[in-house]
């Protein structure tokens, strides 16, 4: 029978990606003295190994064993822990990565930089004054040269120590083994067999007389009793020869050394014969020895939904208690299920009551059902925060400052899609903040800040949506800068007053930098305005504060789920729209005094203190509205990108979460909706894009404004203060 | 049938030399590191354990002991599973009572054909 | 089997019966339909349904002949009235008007369109050298929608490209 091994290979694959984290985060963390760390990396790479010489990734253990055989030395305190070293074992973790994925995407890798990284690791491991030979072997036990192909026959005397089954291993099973070899007899000797009343049911008083008729070599013969060649007494002769040659050998005390036996090889036969003779004082005292591994030790996560390869859209691990969870939930539901049917089943008025009951019931159980769901496609945020450690310390190698990264809230969980696509744009706002934000230790000293920058991500959920910081305690933005530049690129002109989280947002144009780019850290040409919108095609949106000489954060807003929306029914004419609740500021009802008309057709009204447009849906939209003017209508005030407008609808309708279904697969994108759903009547009603809305206004208030004379700058003022994108 | 615990930390070998040994007809109980293999052990009877060395927690060396103190561990064959082929780990493994070993890497014939010799 | 034979046996609103048609044949089967007094036909491995008329939900700024969508078994879409798109005779809906729903494959996407008919005819059996090309110019339809003509009995029907009915929708929204 043979095993086909490569079912197997993806789940080694998975473990190998999880201890290169494990040990690359372990060695950001690593102190001198910390005993459990330095292990917990060997083990990680040990076991790398393992799997992969199991396996046949031959490539890999070999690379492996050279990290293996630096963190041995590390763990066994033969080596300090310097930080050139650790900076060698991290580039070590990139290159082993590199292998491993290499396996996984069927490619081949950077063979170069394996090898310099190789030769580094061989350089460092040869500074050490160190023996290294005991570790280049990592081939298992072979065959010698001495194996003949004809068959011979052997005569074999087997005589164990009394204590022999002891350690678990039956004579009879053994020449079970040695039977594979080839044809055997066998007799035993009981001469040795105290009488009953005398005799210890735990051990051995027999020894035995076998032939053997085989081609196998002596040493594999020798072999079937390796593990109790020291408790023993094997006599092995090939038929033909004369005299057996035993040589006896004294073996006072265990030694880490190799085998304790003499073989005279020139002899075509040669008998080997070892023997312990007091074994057991030394097996004694032996076990204090080996008693040296600590017994408690941090474990890692053991349940935890993991996720790999950051863009895997394949699977997803779910933690068996959310499985759980699951299925107790529809084990209700399906309750709830057959009470109504019972319930339909003879029905009458009487029974509404318990109708009613039964369908809240339903509700209740459905709604669980769904949040259960959910939280299945629900991962917490440490998975993209992972890679920052490592991605801040070189950073802040590459820029030669002091950067230190904190974490926060990285149980924070979020929608599975969502975390693989925030990634990038999370690493560039990062990239940003050690190198714009943090200032050089020099700078900070003169400042009186502390020499050491800190950056901040942190994570938590807000509403229906999660909120992702990136503080920094830098220098914070120069808005004259900001300002300054978009002044130069036409984006904004002089007379345009903006308030300073407008002038920030402004950093999210396209093709805006305010400070020389390292050509290497931006690396792919990711700008601002490319973050923000993978933000915003998320449904979510950034917002910048920040504050001179102080520092900078960056807020992302996400929704927590893409497939789900809260959302606010209304209606306009016979046609019903949804508008996302989290964009919705206020809906009221509008008050005469606070309604302004301006040029004719532009419409303000005064919340507060914002003078928020007034868009008519009916009007952007082309249909038939109930009421076309605001004073009868009802007004909704949302927020997008900054900026508010209040929509003009005819009623409100109730508040639902509503599953959102793309106008994409079937049609395409329309302008002002972000997607369609399907309501509980069973119509279609569609979703407002509430920016592509500003949008569409903005473009109608242009296009408007072409026709009008230059002499009302209070409508152009009014237009770029107003709507400002 | 014939039941073996198969301790080790690492999920593909552990999955392999339990697909292994069930496709050779055994009843398979797995844990993954020392801790859990002796926790199983005690709530059952084995005919073979098949363990691991580096593991965190406790390890293969540590387990084999804390089994060789339970009664019904007393005689029953401990493999180990080693990628050492010094004569260290073996004198260790034997000196915790282990009954033999098995050097990493190995292939499912290999493993099969060496466990013959403790078990049938 | 003759065809004339087929289109007088067959019933034509509603329901269509496939009895008697041979499935093993060399030719390829179309589906017929109504838009005014004219015959149209299309590929009928592309019909994913017949559907009565409902009143779709409106897409903003959209062209007059795209009606809206629907929800299909949780799939939202598209209408679109043929009548309308070209031009032919006056769009009313009625309890005949049907909606014949065509799922094509385009590029690497697959497409779910409805389109308004005035009724349904039956399937025609054609073989691939019955059909005749399509006259290059004149008539109401775009050439590029026209596969060609099949004649039956007296009357033509005009067989439609279903791939570039289902791409209609692009041309919109450039304002």
């Amino acid at each position: 029978m043979s095993i086909d091994l490569t079912q197997f290979i993806p789940s080694f694959l998975e473990e190998s990606f999880e201890g290169l984290e494990l040990m690359e985060s372990s060695l950001l963390n690593l102190e001198q003295g910390d005993d459990e760390t330095i292990n917990s990396i060997f083990r990680a790479a040990h076991s790398i190994k393992g799997g992969a010489g199991t396996f046949g990734f031959q490539n890999v253990t070999e690379f492996t064993h050279l990290v293996e055989t630096l963190l041995d030395e590390m763990r066994d305190g033969r080596r300090k822990i310097a930080q050139e070293d650790v900076e060698l074992l991290l580039g070590s973790v990139d290159c082993m990565r590199l292998l491993i994925e290499a396996i996984r995407d069927e490619t081949e890798c950077d063979e170069d930089k394996i090898a310099v990284n190789a030769a580094l690791l061989e350089k460092t491991l040869a500074t050490s004054n160190n023996d290294i030979t005991e570790a280049t072997s990592t081939t298992p036990i072979e065959e010698t040269p001495e194996s003949t192909s004809d068959t011979a026959s052997w005569q074999i005397e087997f005589i164990p120590d009394h204590h022999l089954v002891q350690t678990g291993n039956d004579p009879l099973l053994l020449f079970n083994a040695l039977a594979d070899l080839g044809d055997i007899t066998l007799v035993a000797n009981a001469k040795e067999l105290p009488a009953l009343n005398e005799m210890d049911a735990e051990e051995l008083y027999l020894s035995w007389l076998l032939t053997l008729k085989s081609s196998a070599s002596e040493d594999e013969i020798k072999e079937v009793f390796e593990w109790v060649e020291d408790e023993c007494l094997l006599i092995l002769t090939k038929e033909e020869q004369s005299e057996p040659e035993i040589t006896t050998v004294d073996e006072p005390e265990i030694t880490p050394a190799d085998e304790p036996e003499i073989t005279p090889a020139d002899k075509p036969s040669s008998a080997q014969v070892t023997e312990q003779p007091d074994k057991s004082e030394t097996l004694v005292t032996e076990p204090e020895k080996v008693i040296s591994k600590p017994q408690s030790s941090a474990s890692s996560a053991t349940e935890k939904t993991t996720a790999k390869a950051k863009n895997d859209l394949g699977s997803i691990r779910v933690g068996v208690d959310k499985v759980d969870s699951l299925i107790n939930l529809v084990g209700e539901l399906v309750i709830t299920q057959s009470m109504l049917t019972e319930l339909g089943n003879d029905f009458d008025l009487s029974k509404i009551e318990r109708l009613n009951s039964g369908l809240e019931q339903l509700l209740q159980n459905t709604k669980e059902l769904q949040e259960s769901v959910m939280r299945i496609r629900m991962l917490p945020i440490s998975f993209a925060f992972n890679r920052f450690p490592r991605l801040v310390h070189d950073l802040a190698i590459k820029t030669g400052k002091e950067v230190e990264l904190v974490l926060n809230g990285e149980q924070t969980e979020l929608d599975k899609t969502v975390m693989e696509q925030i990634g990038d744009p999370l690493v560039h706002l990062v990239r940003n903040a050690v190198d714009h934000g943090i200032e050089s230790a020099e700078v900070r000293l003169a400042n009186g800040k502390p020499q050491k920058g800190t950056i901040m991500l942190d994570a938590y959920h807000q509403g229906g949506s999660i909120v992702i910081e990136i503080k920094d305690d830098g220098g914070g933005i120069n808005r004259e800068a900001v300002f300054n530049k978009a002044l130069e690129k036409g984006i904004v002109d002089e007379n345009t007053t903006l308030s300073d989280s407008q002038v920030f947002d402004l950093l999210f144009e396209p093709g805006f930098s305010t400070a020389t780019e390292v050509s290497d850290i931006s690396g792919r040409g990711v700008g601002m305005d490319v973050v923000k919108k993978n933000i915003q095609s998320l449904g979510g949106r950034i917002q910048v504060e920040s504050e001179q000489g102080k520092g900078s954060t960056f807020r992302v807003n996400l929704p927590l789920t893409l497939a789900i929306l809260d959302g606010q029914l209304v209606r306009v004419g016979s046609e019903t729209y949804i508008i996302p609740l989290i964009t919705i500021v206020e809906s009221l009802q509008p008050q005469k005094e606070l309604i302004n008309r301006v040029s004719g057709d532009m419409v303000l009204y005064r919340l507060r203190e914002d003078n928020v447009p007034v868009i008519p849906i009916y009007q952007l939209f082309n249909i038939p509205s109930e009421f076309e003017n605001i004073e009868s209508s009802l007004l909704v005030v949302v927020e997008a990108e900054g900026q508010k407008i209040g929509l003009m609808v005819d009623d409100l309708l109730a508040q639902q979460q509503v599953v959102i279904k793309s106008l994409n697969d079937n049609y395409q994108q329309v302008e002002g909706v972000s997607g369609a759903t399907i309501l509980g009547d069973g119509s279609v009603a569609m979703i407002l894009d509430i920016a592509g809305i500003i949008n569409m206004a903005l473009t109608k208030a242009q296009n408007n404004q072409r026709y009008k004379s230059i002499n009302q700058p209070q409508v152009g003022q009014l237009v770029s203060e107003g709507v400002n994108l | 049938m014939t039941k073996v615990l198969v301790v080790d930390d690492s999920n593909s070998i552990r999955d392999m030399v339990s697909f292994t040994l069930k496709s050779a007809g055994f009843e398979t109980v797995e844990a993954r590191d020392g801790q859990d293999g002796l926790n199983k052990a005690h709530t059952s009877t084995f005919d073979l354990v098949i363990s691991d060395v580096n593991m965190p927690i406790m390890d293969g060396i540590t387990l084999c002991q804390e089994l060789r103190k339970l009664s019904n561990f007393k005689f029953t064959p401990i493999l180990m599973l080693t990628t050492e082929s010094s004569g260290d780990m073996k004198m260790r493994g034997k000196a915790a009572g282990a009954t033999g070993w098995l050097v990493k890497p190995f292939n499912p014939e290999k493993l099969l054909a060496t466990i013959k010799r403790v078990v049938r | 089997m003759d065809i004339q034979t087929l289109v007088d046996e067959v019933p034509v609103e509603g329901e269509y019966s496939l009895e008697g048609i041979d499935f093993i044949t060399s030719g390829e089967q179309y589906l017929t339909f109504l838009l005014s007094e004219e015959q149209y036909a299309v590929d009928i491995l592309c019909v994913e349904e017949i559907r009565s008329w409902e009143s779709p939900t409106r897409i903003p700024n959209s062209p007059s002949y795209i009606k809206g969508v629907i929800n299909m078994r949780g799939i939202i879409v598209p209408i679109v009235d043929l009548r309308m798109k070209f031009n032919i005779g006056e769009a009313s809906y009625c309890e005949t008007t049907v909606v014949i729903v065509l799922t094509v494959e385009t590029e690497d996407k697959t497409r779910t369109i409805g389109f308004v008919v005035d009724a349904v005819s039956d399937v025609l059996n054609v073989e691939n050298n019955e059909i005749k090309p399509a006259p290059a110019f004149g008539g109401c339809v775009p050439p590029n929608y026209l596969a060609g003509l099949i004649n039956v009995g007296e009357n033509v029907v005009t067989l439609l490209n279903v791939k570039a009915l289902q791409a209609v929708e692009k041309h919109q929204l450039s304002q």
